[in-house]
């Protein structure tokens, strides 16, 4: 029983991270019907970026600063440098792309995260970064429940995700920023007539989305310790998984799908196969798709004729 | 609607020069005829009319034997294994282009999973033709490559439709990521199986070479020969395909389902066919690849392949076969260039010079900018050598008389490698100023990207051609989908929505 109960932690942690980025594909698909694949690449970017300001500041096992000032340094700057890249992809890369058919900014997707891959290879060089979250945030510290351990940095992610979900459930359900978005996602001419500034509104989702797969990016960083530039491939077709088996276009389905696939990973990984952990999640992935396609909380599209 | 209106000549999609114009590009709701009506018009005066009106009279299949003939012309012309080997490897990828073709050009399911039939096909082939059916090493069966290849074909053609049933409950999008699981699926299970039969992480290797009737082919101009003639084969096939009911009527699913679906076109029929049609095509290729390998990895088949082949397809041209076949020839040899450094910095500056050619206007301006180029740069590289003259140590990456012309030019220190990697960003920061900025600011940076590409160049990105490849890679298929979202070769299409 407390291998369950350890199992459930691991996997809601990294179902917290997954989804995070979860909410970022589905908000582009939702606003654009684009499946931004390269968003999976941003999230390992804002990883990276949160490795450089811990460098910044003396490494982990010399640091300069207090601990919580490094993780609010280390979040705003992945928050801000993965949202601006956001932006800067939709502007340059899929905004002259709007009219094109519809393989144009799939292709696109692929350029770019194949771009974003090898720009950090080139930086940073091929082999695995760590964290040593450990140095800073020991591993003991964090609360115990029976034999059940959770430590100091899974509490922050699942609380942060948590935090993080909430505020963006009411930037979209309470704002006139929300209002806007959604007006675009069910009908961007008709929003553009209403005096909706369609294009600010669609940088500003890029924002939000890339922001929320950095600090997704950071989080699994000190969570898991380990960062290359490949994590950001597999991550992002999980997190895709889960926004489709949530539903993708829905906010709550993506994080639900999220915590579902992280949970179903970590079950898989420790009571079957850790070798086809991967395999298993394609595979609810596929079977999802294929009794349900529109996923849990999606509706099905009508079509128009 | 393409079925109801074909007045095109049936070889219409290897004439480039028709489709150039205005009118056709991708306008929102206009009848496809009708939107390409004023390009027809306007095929150009003198010469170019003359050999559009030419090139609209050849038929198809002098255009192949002509084609066939290059080939075996350049086999008698290059001596060299390592060109041989390119070579074959191009007419592997536009063999691969092509059978993607059928999937996302004709029918539009775009089939992200593609590269699990090329390796189905390879591990097909390897196992028919290895050990790997034998115990310890020993036995197995080594059918004769005529059989395996038939065989492997066949079973992909089967295995192709039953995962094409996949589309008929999904689409669009959703079916591109369902595929897109079976091929990281397919990495997986080819990475993890027990390594005594299929090899897993190890591959599959000593495979026969192909042999069948008593010959063996092994030199690499055999296997030019071979992927020649499957090439010429797969074109001629898919061509009559393609002009056949069935091709016109995966077009018109294409264009729109719902309409296809009213004019009694058996949807899921055709869907099942188009996706049978390219793993078929996918795994022949894997066979050949398999076969001029010798072995086979898990990590031949993994998405960045993917990439290069969706790179091949979409630089030709999605939907036309000769644009498949130029996309494989162009994207292998820019790869294979972008390798060596000698041609890797031909190719790097000849791109700079063309694209300034072709972007800058009047031509004064041009003068100007390059003016600006070279006066900048040698300035900047005699302040930096004044202030510091360790920043200007290094030699420029370039090998030959390209290194020891920018000798004098670029700022190289002694060690480029954080100097570079700061190049890079600045380097993409210019390329976003270009973009964004006007007017003389807009050559001022013009002028300054191009210093910063030369010297980021010649000290960080020559360094390293494996990254450097695949970067120019992305950024390929990133500025052709801008600048040109049909392809060298493609068709202007036309969107219903």
């Amino acid at each position: 029983m407390q291998v369950f109960f350890q199992t459930f932690v691991n996997g809601l942690t990294s179902g917290c991270v997954y989804a995070l980025i979860a909410l970022g594909y589905t908000m582009v698909y939702g606003i654009l019907k684009l499946l931004n694949f390269a968003h999976g690449d941003v999230y390992m970017v804002g990883a990276y970026i949160g490795y450089v300001v811990l460098q910044l500041f003396g490494g982990a096992h010399g640091l300069s600063i207090p601990v919580v000032l490094l993780l609010f340094f280390m979040f705003t700057a992945a928050s801000f440098g993965c949202g601006y890249l956001g932006v800067a992809m939709e502007r340059f890369a899929y905004r002259p792309l709007r009219n094109a058919p519809r393989i144009a900014p799939l292709i696109t997707a692929l350029g770019i995260s194949f771009v974003l891959e090898n720009t950090i290879l080139l930086l940073f060089g091929g082999f695995v970064r760590s964290y040593d979250t450990n140095a800073y945030i020991p591993f003991s510290t964090g609360i115990q429940i029976g034999g059940v351990r959770i430590d100091l940095v899974q509490i922050l992610t699942i609380v942060g995700s948590f935090a993080m979900m909430y505020g963006l459930w009411r930037i979209v359900n309470r704002t006139t920023l929300g209002k806007s978005m959604r007006a675009v996602a069910s009908d961007r001419e008709a929003a553009e007539m209403l005096g909706i500034n369609v294009d600010r509104t669609i940088a500003l989702t890029f924002f939000i989305g890339s922001a929320m797969a950095g600090i997704a990016g950071v989080m699994s960083g000190l969570a898991f310790n380990q960062i290359t530039n490949t994590i950001g491939f597999l991550a992002g077709l999980k997190a895709f998984t889960a926004a489709v088996v949530g539903g993708i276009g829905s906010i709550p389905g993506a994080m639900l799908g999220g915590i579902f696939i992280g949970l179903c990973e970590a079950y898989s990984s420790s009571y079957i196969s850790s070798q086809f952990s991967d395999l298993i999640v394609f595979g609810i992935l596929i079977v999802t798709m294929l009794i349900r396609p529109q996923g849990i909380f999606g509706q099905r599209p009508l079509q128009k004729v | 609607m393409r079925v109801s209106v074909k007045r095109e000549p049936p070889d219409a999609e290897a004439d480039p020069t028709v489709e150039e114009g205005a009118a056709g590009r991708g306008s929102i709701g206009v009848d496809s005829w009708v939107a390409q009506s004023s390009d027809r018009r306007d095929v150009g005066t003198g010469w170019r009319r003359v050999l559009a009106r030419a090139d609209a009279r050849i038929g198809w299949w002098p255009r192949l034997a002509l084609v066939t003939i290059l080939g075996l012309a350049f086999a008698q012309l290059s001596t060299n294994v390592n060109i041989q080997t390119v070579a074959f490897n191009s007419l592997l990828y536009a063999l691969l282009a092509m059978g993607l073709n059928i999937a996302v050009g004709w029918s539009g399911l775009l089939d992200l999973g593609y590269i699990a039939s090329f390796g189905f096909g390879a591990y097909g082939y390897a196992i028919f033709s290895s050990t790997a059916l034998g115990t310890d090493g020993v036995g197995g069966s080594h059918l004769p490559a005529i059989e395996s290849i038939l065989i492997v074909v066949a079973a992909a053609g089967v295995v192709g439709a039953v995962l094409g049933l996949i589309a008929l409950r999904v689409s669009g999008d959703y079916f591109a990521i369902v595929t897109l699981f079976l091929g990281q699926a397919f990495f997986e299970v080819a990475n993890n199986v027990d390594t005594g039969t299929f090899g897993g992480v190890n591959g599959l290797f000593g495979l026969d070479p192909l042999h069948s009737f008593g010959v063996t082919v092994t030199t690499p101009l055999g296997y030019y020969y071979l992927a020649l003639g499957m090439c010429v084969l797969v074109a001629a096939v898919l061509h009559l395909l393609d002009t056949s009911r069935t091709g016109r009527a995966w077009r018109a699913l294409n264009d729109d389902q719902l309409a296809a679906s009213a004019m009694t076109l058996s949807v899921s029929k055709l869907k099942v066919m188009a996706y049978a049609f390219a793993t078929m095509v996918g795994a022949l290729a894997g066979t050949l690849f398999a076969a001029q390998q010798d072995n086979v990895f898990p990590t031949n088949f993994t998405s960045n392949i993917l990439i290069l082949i969706y790179a091949c397809l979409v630089l030709g041209g999605v939907g036309s076969i000769a644009g498949a076949i130029l996309g494989g020839i162009v994207v292998t040899v820019a790869e294979n260039m972008l390798g060596s450094p000698t041609d890797a910095a031909y190719l790097f500056y000849g791109l700079i010079i063309i694209a300034l050619i072709a972007k800058v206007r009047p031509w004064r301006r041009l003068g100007w900018v390059v003016a600006g180029v070279i006066a900048f740069g040698y300035a900047m590289h005699a302040i930096v050598g004044a202030i510091a003259p360790s920043a200007t140590a290094g030699h420029p990456g370039s090998p030959g008389w390209i290194g020891s012309a920018l000798k004098g030019y670029v700022i190289v220190p002694s060690n480029p490698q954080n100097f570079g990697n700061a190049l890079y960003l600045a380097l993409i920061v210019g390329l976003v100023a270009i973009v964004r900025l006007r007017g003389i600011k807009q050559l001022i940076a013009v002028i300054i990207t191009i210093y910063v590409a030369a010297c980021c160049w010649e000290g960080r990105l020559i360094v390293n051609p494996a990254i450097t490849t695949q970067i120019m890679l992305g950024a390929i298929l990133i500025v052709t989908m801008a600048a040109r979202p049909y392809g060298l070769l493609g068709k202007h299409r036309v969107e219903t929505i």
